[in-house]
C-alpha cells in the first residue's frame, strides 16, 4: 500500500522507507540534488534539496517520507537558499568552466544555470589545490571537488576498494586517496571502477578522452539539470543498477 | 595480509593488543601511538592499516579530523594557547608573541632544530585561571610573563614534562558557591543500594517526576530520554557520559570531574540499571587528558568495591563497566551523535536524525547520551525524592545548575545556583563591576546587555549550558564576537556546505570589518549568511554559528557602526597589504615601496 505527501500542491505517492527526494523523483517531482545519487543510501550534506515542511527546514533527501506532510520545494525562499549554496560550492573551489573538460557535463555548473546564479555573490577563497596526474590513465583535479563522497562511497561500498577518503576539518576538508604515496597511481583503481563514473563535477577524469563530445552538444547543454535528473529517475527501480547520470558504461 | 613488523610494531602491538584490535578503538589507538611517538607515523598509518583492516586513506581520514592527532612531526614541544576571548582578555596574546620570539619560532610552524611549535587551540577550559596552554597535551595554567619565560627556558634545555614544576600544572576547582550538588556527602553505593529493590521501571518515573532536563543547554527531559532508551529493542544497550565540555567558557565538568567523579559514575551506573546497559563510557575531552589516570583509578576502586563489574551489590544479573575514551580536539564531537561517531572510531561528523541515538546509537544499539552534571543530578533526585528535587528551581527547571563564571570579574569559578537565578545576582556573587555584558552558554549561546540582567537562568527564560563570561565596559564586543566566529570556523566538522564554507565567509567579513575595509554591505550579508546556516546546516554547530554576530549587533550596533566606512561597498582586497611580500622580498619599507594613502 502506497500513502501520499504534498509537494507543491501535488499529491506525491511513497512507500515505506522512502525519503522525500526518493519518492519525488520516482514520482517525476524534481528537487536540486548534488550530492544524493540514486544507487547511494543518501547521506545529505550538500544541502542544495534543503525544502520547507510545516515552516522547518530539512533535506529532503534523508527526511523520511510520511502520510500528509505537506513539503514545499520549488519556492522563492529555498531557490534562493540552493542559489547562495551553489555560490558557496563555487567560491570555495577553483571552478574555471570554460577551460574544464567537464562543462556542459557538469551538474554543479548546470544547476547553477538552472537556479540562474548570476553573480560569484562571495568573495572566492582560491585554495592551493595541487593536480594529481601520476596515474596513466587518469586525472584528479581536487580544484573543482565539491566534497559530496560519492566517489568515496562508490568506490567503498559498489567496487569494495576504498581508494578515496576525506580528510581534514571544515574548510580545510579534502579528498585524500588511498596510498602512502597519496598518488592516485599507487592505488588500484581502474577505469572500469564505479568510482570512475559518479563524479558530479570534473574532478575525476579519463586522460586524453577530452572534448570528444563538443561544448554545445553536452548532457546540460541539451536540456536543464531539472528536466534531466527526471529521466534519470526511473533509474531507481532499473535493477541493473546502470546510471544514465555516470559516465561511460556501467 | 603478512605485515612486516617494522620498528612501529614494538609500540603499537601492545596499544593494539590493550584495544583487541578494534576498530573501533582506532581514535584511542592513535592517540596512544601518538603520546609514544609525538606524532603518528607514515609507516605506523600502514601497520594499523594491514592490524585494523582498515583502509589507510580511512585511518588518514580519521587522524587528520582531530586537532590533536598530528601526522606530522611537530616539535618534541607542541606548545598551544588556549585562544578564548577569556585567555585573551588576559593576555595570551602577547604571551604567545613573547614566547615565539624567546624560542625564535613562528607561531604554527615547528622550530628548525625540531625542538617546538607553538599555536593555538580552542578554549581548554581553564577559563578561571588562564591564560592557559596545553604543553604536549598537559595543561598549564596561570600564564604570567614570568611563567612563560620559565617555561621557554626548559623547553630549549629540553627538560621533560616530568620534571617541570608541579605547580605549572596545578588545576584548581574555585568552588565559590555550592548547592545541593557540590554539597552532596553521599557516600559511593548509596543511590544505587537505594535504587536497586525498586527497579528499572521505577528509577525512569522517578528521574520524570523529579523533572530533570538536559544540562547541556537544550533540556530535554532526561525521563523521556531514558525511558525511549529502556524500551527499545536492541542486543545491547548503553550509556554514555559526554565529557566533551567544549562550549567556550565552560568548565563545570572539569571539577566536577576531579572532585565528584564517584557520584558521575554512581549517575551513570544509576541509568545502566534503568536502561539496561551493560557497558558504558564516559567521552573526555582531549584537553583533560590529565583527569585521565585520576578518573581510572576511582574506577577500579568502585570495581574493588563491587559498585562495577558483575552482580553490582550482589544483585544478580546487575553487570556494568565503564571505559574512558578521550576525545583529541574536536568540539563538534559534544554533539551526542558527533560523539558516538567518534567512539566508533572515526571522523566526528554528526549523524542525520531520525534516528535518534536512543534507539540507534553506539554500533546502532539503544544508547542513552547524558552530560556528566545530568548523572549526578540524576543520582541526587533519586536519593532526595522527585517531590523534594522538584521542589527546587523552577516549575520548568528543577534542581540546580553549575555555573562557569570567567571574565571580567575578581572571583571566577564554579557557582552553583537552584534554576531562576538572574544574571544580575551571579555578577554580584562574583564581585564583577561596570559590567557591560555577559555571554550565556558560549558562543552558541546568548549575549545579554545591561537592560536584560535580571533576566533568570533558566529553561522558561535563559537556558544554559553553564557558560558565563563576563565583560566589564572596557571591552570591544566587536572583538568578542570576531573570537567566537573564528571559534566556529575553526570547529565546524565541514559536512555540510552551508557550515563548511559559511563560517569562513563569516570569519573573512568580520575580519574585513576589523581590518577597516567593512561596509552596510557587509553587516547585509552577515544577516543573509545567518539565514542560510540556520535554515540549511546539518547541525546546532552551523545554526548557531552566527548567534554572537547578530546578538552583539543588536546590542552593539556602535561597536560595528564605528569601524564601517561610510560607502555601500568596499573590497576587501588591499592593495598596499598585497604589497608586503614584495617588500619582505626586497628588504624595503620605506614610503616609496608604499602605495600613497589616496591611492588606497
Amino acid at each position: 500500500m502506497s500513502d501520499t505527501f504534498q509537494l507543491d500542491g501535488k499529491n506525491v505517492p511513497f512507500e515505506s522507507g522512502q525519503t522525500v527526494m526518493q519518492a519525488a523523483l520516482a514520482a517525476g517531482h524534481y528537487i536540486p540534488h548534488l550530492c544524493y545519487h540514486p544507487e547511494f543510501k543518501p547521506h545529505g550534506s550538500c544541502k542544495l534539496c534543503t525544502v520547507k515542511v510545516g515552516g522547518r527546514t530539512a533535506a529532503s533527501c534523508t527526511m523520511p517520507a510520511e502520510a500528509g506532510l505537506n513539503v514545499e520545494s520549488n519556492i522563492e525562499e529555498m531557490n534562493g537558499l540552493r542559489r547562495t549554496l551553489v555560490q558557496m560550492l563555487f567560491a570555495e573551489g577553483n571552478h574555471f568552466c570554460p577551460s574544464c573538460e567537464k562543462s556542459g557535463n557538469c551538474m554543479l555548473q548546470a544547476l547553477g544555470y538552472d537556479l540562474e546564479v548570476h553573480t560569484a555573490g562571495f568573495r572566492h577563497l582560491y585554495p592551493d589545490r595541487p593536480l594529481d596526474a601520476s596515474h596513466p590513465d587518469i586525472l584528479l583535479d581536487f580544484n573543482r571537488c565539491i566534497l559530496c563522497e560519492l566517489c568515496v562511497r562508490a568506490s567503498s561500498e559498489v567496487d569494495g576498494k576504498n581508494v578515496f577518503a576525506l580528510s581534514g576539518r571544515g574548510i580545510a576538508k579534502h579528498l585524500i586517496v588511498n596510498a602512502k604515496s597519496e598518488l592516485l597511481k599507487d592505488t588500484d583503481i581502474a577505469l572500469a571502477d564505479k568510482a570512475m563514473q559518479v563524479c558530479p563535477v570534473g574532478v575525476i577524469l579519463k586522460k586524453r578522452v577530452g572534448f570528444s563530445v563538443p561544448i554545445g552538444e553536452r548532457r546540460y547543454d541539451q536540456r536543464p539539470i531539472s528536466a534531466q535528473a527526471l529521466d534519470d529517475a526511473p533509474r531507481l527501480s532499473d535493477a541493473s543498477s546502470s546510471c544514465a547520470a555516470c559516465e561511460g558504461t556501467p | 595480509m603478512v605485515s612486516v613488523p617494522g620498528p612501529h610494531a614494538t609500540y603499537l602491538n601492545p596499544i593494539l593488543e590493550r584495544h583487541g584490535h578494534a576498530a573501533a578503538s582506532l581514535l584511542q589507538i592513535l592517540r596512544e601511538a601518538q603520546e609514544h611517538f609525538g606524532y603518528v607515523h607514515p609507516d605506523a598509518l600502514d601497520y594499523l592499516s594491514a592490524q585494523l583492516r582498515l583502509p589507510r586513506a580511512r585511518i588518514e581520514g580519521v587522524a587528520g579530523f582531530y586537532s590533536f592527532i598530528c601526522l606530522q612531526p611537530h616539535g618534541e614541544y607542541r606548545v598551544l594557547f588556549s585562544d578564548n576571548i577569556t585567555d585573551r582578555m588576559l593576555g595570551s596574546q602577547t604571551l604567545m608573541e613573547q614566547m615565539c620570539q624567546q624560542l625564535w619560532v613562528e607561531p604554527g610552524k615547528a622550530s628548525e632544530d625540531g625542538l617546538v611549535s607553538i599555536g593555538a587551540t580552542s578554549c581548554t577550559g581553564m577559563c578561571d585561571q588562564g591564560p592557559a596552554m596545553l604543553v604536549n597535551g598537559r595543561a598549564v595554567t596561570h600564564l604570567s610573563h614570568q611563567r612563560v619565560q620559565e617555561i621557554a627556558h626548559l623547553i630549549r634545555n629540553r627538560t621533560p614534562l616530568d620534571d617541570w614544576p608541579g605547580d605549572f600544572f596545578r588545576v584548581e576547582d574555585n568552588i565559590r558557591r555550592k548547592g545541593l550538588l557540590l554539597d552532596s556527602t553521599l557516600a559511593p553505593g548509596d543511590v544505587l543500594r537505594a535504587a536497586l529493590a525498586p527497579g528499572a521501571a521505577d528509577i525512569v518515573a522517578a528521574i520524570t517526576a523529579s523533572g530533570l532536563r538536559g544540562r547541556g543547554g537544550a533540556g530535554f527531559p532526561t525521563g523521556l530520554k531514558w525511558e525511549a532508551c529502556r524500551l527499545a529493542q536492541g542486543a545491547e544497550h548503553y550509556v554514555v557520559c559526554n565529557a566533551d565540555e567544549g562550549e567556550p567558557g565552560t568548565f563545570k565538568d572539569r571539577v566536577l570531574l576531579t572532585s565528584h567523579a564517584d557520584l558521575v559514575f554512581e549517575g551513570m551506573t544509576l541509568c545502566a540499571l534503568a536502561i539496561g546497559a551493560r557497558k558504558g563510557f564516559l567521552y573526555l575531552r582531549g584537553e583533560y587528558r590529565y583527569l585521565l589516570e585520576p578518573l581510572q583509578a576511582v574506577l577500579q576502586r568502585r570495581r574493588e568495591n563491587n559498585l562495577l563489574g558483575a552482580c553490582i551489590l550482589g544483585q544478580p544479573g546487575f553487570d556494568f563497566d565503564i571505559a574512558i575514551h578521550l576525545g583529541a580536539g574536536a568540539y563538534i564531537c559534544g554533539e551526542e551523535s558527533a560523539l558516538i561517531e567518534s567512539l566508533e572510531g572515526k571522523r566526528g561528523v554528526p549523524r542525520s536524525r531520525p534516528p535518534f541515538p536512543v534507539t540507534h546509537g553506539y554500533l546502532q544499539q539503544p544508547t542513552a547520551v547524558d552530560n556528566v552534571e545530568i548523572f549526578c543530578q540524576a543520582a541526587l533526585a533519586i536519593h532526595m525524592g522527585a517531590d523534594n528535587y522538584r521542589a527546587i528551581g523552577t516549575p520548568k527547571s528543577s534542581g540546580s545548575k553549575l555555573i562557569s563564571v570567567s571574565g571580567d570579574c575578581p572571583r571566577p569559578g564554579i557557582y552553583e545556583y537552584p534554576f531562576g537565578v538572574s544574571v544580575r545576582e551571579v555578577l554580584k556573587d562574583c564581585g564583577a563591576a561596570n559590567t557591560r555584558a555577559v555571554q550565556i552558554s558560549g558562543p552558541s549561546g546568548v549575549c545579554v546587555a545591561e537592560s536584560e540582567f535580571g533576566r533568570k537562568l533558566c529553561f522558561e527564560d535563559l537556558p544554559t549550558a553553564g557558560a558565563f563570561m563576563v565583560f566589564d565596559d572596557s571591552r570591544d564586543l566587536f572583538e568578542v564576537a570576531r573570537n567566537f566566529v573564528h571559534f566556529f570556523a575553526h570547529e565546524s566538522c565541514g559536512f555540510c556546505t552551508p557550515c563548511r564554507v559559511g563560517t569562513s565567509m563569516l570569519k573573512q567579513t568580520m575580519d574585513k570589518i576589523a581590518a577597516g575595509h567593512g561596509t552596510r554591505y557587509d553587516l547585509a550579508e552577515i544577516e543573509h549568511l545567518d539565514q542560510v546556516l540556520q535554515t540549511s546546516s546539518h547541525c546546532g554547530l552551523g545554526r548557531t554559528a552566527c548567534n554572537p554576530v547578530l546578538h552583539t549587533l543588536r546590542h552593539f550596533r556602535p561597536a560595528y557602526e564605528n569601524r564601517l566606512k561610510s560607502l555601500d561597498f568596499e573590497p576587501a582586497f588591499d592593495l598596499d597589504g598585497a604589497l608586503a611580500r614584495a617588500r619582505q622580498m626586497t628588504g624595503r619599507d620605506d614610503a616609496g615601496a608604499h602605495l600613497k594613502p589616496e591611492e588606497t
